[in-house]
């Protein structure tokens, strides 16, 4: 059976770190399992744990009143759950739940930080990957927010 | 009386329409029919994915609809619709055995030919997977001439999902990776929620063995594009298809024009090795 080490440097958000820096990285994880429909962590809940999914399905959601939680995004194998993790005040913006049985890596937010504090090539190598990480979902939402799929004016496009 | 049905000569009247008669409608959306027409005077050139005929509502005026029916059947001729001005509105409300004009196939379409032996990536978003439906049917047809085939599909939610019941029907196939996802949705959408991009991030191909056909809003098929060849697809083996204000179809008009094509007779697919620096031009 695979350590958190060897898990992670399969990952591709880890997968090129230096040896020492997964070693670092790895004493901050455990496996976890979630069942399809378990909430993983909720709005405005404490941010002391991050994860990595390994294999399964994640939907970030946010709580409407009157209309349930809304799905904003959802997350696959490869992907990384949270960042809410490294900012005060450390409080998740939106939920998660998983939609399908989730296998994944939780992180010690405050563990990882604290290394990073000590460490400040592994914290700005980890920064740069999650602000990569938080770019890609800005624009990603922000190609949602555009809305292109909606209806365009006038007949002249092949339908 | 009988009519004899004769298939309209190569370089014959480009103008002249040929009525065709509605013999099924299917309503996909609130907004948007699949209509089946057979010809009553005149039948057109069996079309090619990706072609598109010029269709006439008598009375209200003409546009450009890409096929997106199988293109083996070649005794009808499979338009899906979505009204959105004054003629596809007339489109969208007519009935089995009303009549509309007809001309064409026109345009260079999908080159599925190219991807024989290969991977094939398929993208739709939202109206702009009813052009790319021909290229699965022809694909399944002759499913073992070709390697992995995933077919990448985005919507504004749910609701508005395109042929979801075939949807479904080719994902339960072991043969086809079928991917959806939607731009938002309620608590009852099980699938994905998120851009078309994310899903091209995920998919599993084999860059240098791919070829990909991408249709649907213009910032998608750029965002698209890009992610693929961020994944190290070839320009030259990604095809897109553009949407563009075609009126005579026939090159003379001008109102297709993107700088030195027409995409009536050169279009309305091309590489994006060729289109993009053209999209990259503002104002064209």
């Amino acid at each position: 059976m695979k350590g958190i080490r060897e898990l992670l440097a399969e990952h591709p958000v880890f997968a090129d770190l230096p040896e020492g820096d997964l070693d670092l990285i790895a004493g901050c994880g455990v496996n976890v399992h979630f069942d399809e429909g378990e909430q993983i962590f909720e709005e405005g809940g404490p941010a002391d744990t991050f994860y990595v999914i390994r294999h399964g399905r994640v939907a970030l959601d946010v709580h409407a009143p009157g209309r349930g939680s809304l799905v904003v995004a959802t997350l696959r194998d490869g992907d990384v759950v949270g960042w809410s993790w490294l900012f005060p005040p450390y409080r998740w913006s939106l939920g998660a739940r998983a939609t399908a049985e989730t296998s994944a890596i939780a992180l010690d937010g405050a563990c990882l930080r604290g290394k990073c504090d000590d460490d400040t090539a592994l914290g700005y190598r980890l920064m740069q990957r999650f602000a990569r990480i938080a770019q890609e979902r800005l624009l990603q939402t922000r190609l949602q927010l555009l809305d292109v799929y909606g209806n365009p004016v006038g007949d002249g496009h092949v339908g | 009386m009988s009519v004899e049905l004769q298939h309209a000569p190569v370089g014959g009247p480009p103008m002249v329409p040929s009525r065709h008669r509605v013999v099924a409608v299917t309503r996909e959306l609130a907004d948007t029919v699949t209509f089946e027409l057979e010809p009553i005077d005149r039948a057109l050139d069996p079309p090619e994915p990706g072609q598109f005929n010029m269709v006439y509502a008598f009375g209200q005026g003409e546009v450009p609809i890409s096929v997106s029916g199988d293109p083996a059947r070649g005794d009808t001729v499979v338009h899906t619709v979505r009204s959105v001005g004054a003629t596809t509105q007339a489109l969208c409300a007519l009935g089995p055995g009303e009549v509309v004009g007809l001309r064409g196939p026109y345009g260079r379409g999908w080159d599925v030919e190219r991807a024989r032996g290969r991977d094939v990536v398929v993208i739709g978003g939202g109206i702009g997977f009813a052009p790319l439906r021909p290229i699965i049917y022809r694909i399944l047809e002759d499913r073992q001439a070709y390697g992995r085939v995933n077919v990448l599909v985005g919507a504004r939610s749910p609701e508005t999902l395109l042929y979801r019941a075939e949807l479904e029907e080719w994902r339960s196939r072991s043969d086809l990776s079928v991917e959806v996802t939607v731009d938002r949705a309620g608590p009852d959408w099980r699938g994905d929620v998120g851009v078309v991009t994310a899903l091209i991030t995920r998919a599993t191909i084999d860059p240098a063995g791919t070829v990909a056909f991408l249709c649907g809003p213009e910032i998608m098929m750029r965002f698209a594009a890009n992610t693929l060849t961020g994944r190290g697809v070839s320009p030259g083996d990604i095809e897109v298809s553009l949407e563009r204000n075609m009126k005579c179809a026939v090159a003379q008009c001008g109102h297709c024009q993107l700088g030195p094509i027409f995409v009536c007779r050169e279009g309305p697919v091309g590489t994006w090795e060729r289109l993009q620096p053209l999209l990259a031009v503002r104002g064209l």
